[in-house]
């Protein structure tokens, strides 16, 4: 791979050429897709991206506020004004490298975070047209440097001669070995699957996050000069304490995520063709069912049949949209508020539905029927309405009497949420945990109620977005350099 | 990659592994098991560690050839290697001086109560193992078991070795003989601990087993080892493997296992056409030509 020079002119930044009253006049540039019948029956990638002359032109768009809000509202504060002018200016090398100094990981942020909430959320030309384009825009340069940028030779931090343990290699576990690589600490990332990358190998389907991508960007961190171990379960294989005393870490962070699979304590929940949406997930994106018998691990064949989804998250869409894709006749979510309450990705939404997914809204199952013979035969089903907001603001969903329904269906996925796995705070005496389980750390410096020991994402927050988690690691690195590079007070 | 040290056959189709994982060896408790996979397009089974030697850094593990991915494991010979061995997984057996114990072990089950029979034999115990094997080529473990029990009695299904009968006969003429019983350890096929359970739970006797669900994870990820325990989920992987006999409803056990008999019976079939090809597949892995790390797509 060779890079490429950069022009002479780069040297000095070349403004915006688009006067800015023109600027909201230029529609957002929408990413290539692949049509939505075709991509129904495949796992590759939904957005195909931007050319750079698309990148370009939306880039221009970008009104280049005085106090941008798109930075102050992402959770790991990428200088999207500047990368943007970067893109503008053609230097899209320089594009990358400046949202690398507070995102390590832009290929996977730029697909699956959900930008309406942050960035594009306060974006000022949101308010009067479409917000600028700055997930598409991200993914644009991260997939540019992937393609352009020699990584056999990246600068390295003079090394501070402290060793960090990673626990975990999902969003925050990689965000934190990322920062701190870069501080010149030795980072050791533990994994409990054969394969690193948590929820975003074994959660995020191939459509939406090609696993080449994750590999990428681990080989770039590998290439940064972190070291990834993969099958130790920390808590079982060694513990926090054996690290920090027996292996010499002098600091840890647990990113251990979301952990176990929450079922709703209906009847049938124990019938075959019941899955949790980890297992369902997992099965598909880290074992390959899907390509049984090349691959050993197998699932419920569905193919021709129903398929239904409890909820109304990511996972939930992730989970309905993979059963459609490998040839469920119909595919349903069931979820029991309405669709304006959907915690889900807009975007998601949209995609599903012109997938050709059905939306029961308004409805929840209230027993899953039995065969006869073990197996699933359909969900009996009850409709809502929503009734005065609960404890989460979201107005909640009260039953309808005498409204109840049965669905026939081959397999159903309950993607409901998940409660705390409590492997490592079980084995790690004096761990403070909350009374739902997770693992108490302080807001701004991710610390734990033992010295050393750091904690962010899901095992902290209960489960939430791949940007969040990111954003916490970023926090914890922060504080795990302070910590490690002063009196190492607690 | 995890380095098999030694290979052997304790019995047809039955054979014995050191592994080298130094690592699980440390922390390895009776009762505790391993999740492996084999290659890159493989699956991951859950296997009880049979015995762990901290100082070599060494694990043992016994496993029958009965799918595709077993024989497979047990076609590896020592110098060969496991791509992925991850452990020691589940909740250690409860060991404590509990009074006089009976270890009952039905076919491959044997290896897995053998350690937490020597721990118990440890822990003061009064130990009776009963184990049982279809036949005598099949009775595993004889000379290690009569060594950490205080009483040792075999079965074989059809008479060839011992005495002619099931496990549970040797439980029941135990219990008419008014032998005290502080509590029963079975592992073993699920119908074997499944009539273990009835036969103890009219005696009132603390009955334990050890249950083996369809597994893929091994942390309580996945939640597809559920089991139904006194009418609720819970995890083999981590609120187990070991639950109260009395409490498990082994008829959802059995059902849940069956949920992919179809596609084994299709994966052992490919594999019996043509089982060096698959192999092969496994020594690549071994040799590093397929030593793509991560998924292999």
């Amino acid at each position: 791979m060779t890079q490429p020079t950069k022009p002479a002119s780069l040297n000095v930044l070349k403004p915006n050429a688009l006067p800015m009253k023109e600027r909201m006049k230029v529609p957002r540039q929408h990413m290539l897709e692949q049509p939505p019948l075709e991509r129904a029956t495949n796992f590759t990638e939904v957005n195909l991206g931007y050319s750079e002359e698309l990148a370009r032109r939306e880039a221009q768009r970008c009104l280049e506020c005085a106090k941008p809000v798109c930075t102050t509202d992402c959770p790991v504060g990428v200088k999207v004004k500047e990368f943007v002018q970067l893109i503008v200016a053609g230097d899209f090398l320089g594009a990358a490298a400046k949202i690398r100094e507070d995102n390590v990981l832009p290929a996977i942020t730029g697909r699956v975070c959900p930008q309406e909430d942050h960035c594009e959320g306060g974006c000022l030309m949101g308010k009067k047209v479409e917000p600028l384009g700055i997930g598409y825009l991200e993914r644009f340069v991260a997939d540019y440097e992937q393609r352009h940028l020699d990584i056999s030779n990246l600068p390295k931090a003079p090394p501070t001669g402290k060793k960090v343990a990673i626990v975990g290699s999902g969003p925050s576990g990689l965000t934190a070995a990322g920062d701190l690589i870069q501080k010149g600490h030795q980072v050791h990332v533990f994994e409990a699957l054969h394969t690193p990358g948590g929820v975003l190998v074994y959660g995020i389907p191939e459509f939406r996050l090609p696993k080449q991508i994750i590999r990428e960007q681990i080989d770039y961190m590998r290439a940064m000069g972190v070291e990834f171990e993969t099958d130790v379960v920390v808590g079982r294989t060694v513990t926090i304490d054996e690290l920090m005393e027996e292996e010499g870490y002098d600091a840890v962070f647990i990113g251990t995520g979301a952990g176990l699979p929450q079922f709703m304590g209906i009847p049938g929940e124990h019938l075959n063709g019941v899955y949790s949406a980890n297992e369902f997930l997992t099965r598909i994106n880290l074992m390959h069912a899907y390509e049984f018998p090349k691959y050993d691990e197998p699932m419920v064949d569905f193919r021709g049949k129903n398929v239904a989804v409890i909820g109304g998250g990511n996972t939930a869409l992730d989970a309905i949209r993979s059963a459609l894709r490998l040839g469920a006749g119909k595919a349903f979510i069931l979820y029991r508020r309405s669709e304006a309450e959907m915690p889900a990705r807009i975007e998601e939404v949209n995609h599903a539905k012109q997938e050709g997914i059905e939306f029961q809204v308004l409805a929840a199952p209230l027993e899953f029927l039995d065969d006869g013979k073990g197996w699933l035969a359909g969900a009996r089903c009850q409709k809502m309405a929503l009734g005065e907001p609960d404890a989460s603001g979201r107005r909640r969903p009260v039953p309808i009497e005498g409204s109840e329904y049965v669905i026939p269906l081959a397999v159903v996925v309950i993607a409901i949420g998940t409660s705390a796995n409590p492997i490592v705070q079980s084995t790690t005496p004096g761990l403070a945990t909350n009374k739902r389980g997770y693992i108490q750390a302080d807001e701004a410096t991710q610390k734990t109620s033992r010295k050393g020991v750091f904690a962010g994402g899901d095992i902290v927050t209960g489960s939430a977005t791949v940007i969040l988690a990111m954003g916490a690691g970023r926090r914890a690195a922060k504080a795990i350099h302070e910590y490690l590079t002063t009196s190492g007070d607690w | 990659m995890f380095k098999i040290q030694h290979a052997e056959f304790l019995a047809p189709g039955i054979k014995r592994f050191v592994i080298e994982a130094p690592r699980i060896a440390h922390k390895y408790k009776p009762g505790q098991f391993v999740i492996l996979r084999l290659y890159e397009q493989g699956e991951r089974i859950p296997i009880t560690i049979e015995h762990s030697d901290p100082e070599r850094g060494t694990i043992r593990i016994v496993v029958q050839s009965i799918g595709k991915t077993t024989h497979l494991l047990n076609s590896l010979n020592t110098g060969d290697s496991i791509l992925n061995v991850v452990g020691p997984l589940g909740k250690p057996s409860e060991i404590e001086k509990f009074g006089t114990v009976v270890v009952m072990g039905g076919g491959v089950g044997t290896a897995m109560a053998y350690p937490t029979a020597v721990a118990l034999k440890h822990a003061g115990n009064r130990v009776i193992s009963i184990v049982g094997a279809r036949n005598k080529e099949l009775v595993i473990l004889e000379r290690e078991l009569r060594e950490s029990s205080d009483v040792l009695m075999i079965t074989t299904d059809d008479g060839s070795y011992a005495d002619k009968g099931f496990v549970t006969d040797k439980l029941r003429q135990l219990i008419e003989n008014g032998t005290r019983i502080d509590l029963v350890l079975a592992i073993g096929p699920v119908p074997m601990m499944r009539a273990v359970a009835e036969m103890t739970r009219k005696e009132h006797i603390r009955t334990i087993v050890s249950l083996n669900p369809i597994m893929i994870d091994g942390t309580g990820m996945c939640g597809g080892c559920r089991v139904l325990v006194d009418g609720k989920s819970e995890f083999a992987c981590v609120d187990g493997p070991e639950f109260d006999a009395h409490r498990v409803d082994f008829s959802v056990l059995v059902q849940r296992n069956s949920t992919y008999r179809e596609a084994e019976r299709k994966s052992m079939e490919e594999f019996q056409h043509d089982p060096e090809k698959q192999l092969e597949a496994v020594h690549a892995g071994q040799t590093g030509a397929c030593a793509v790390e991560g998924d292999g797509r």
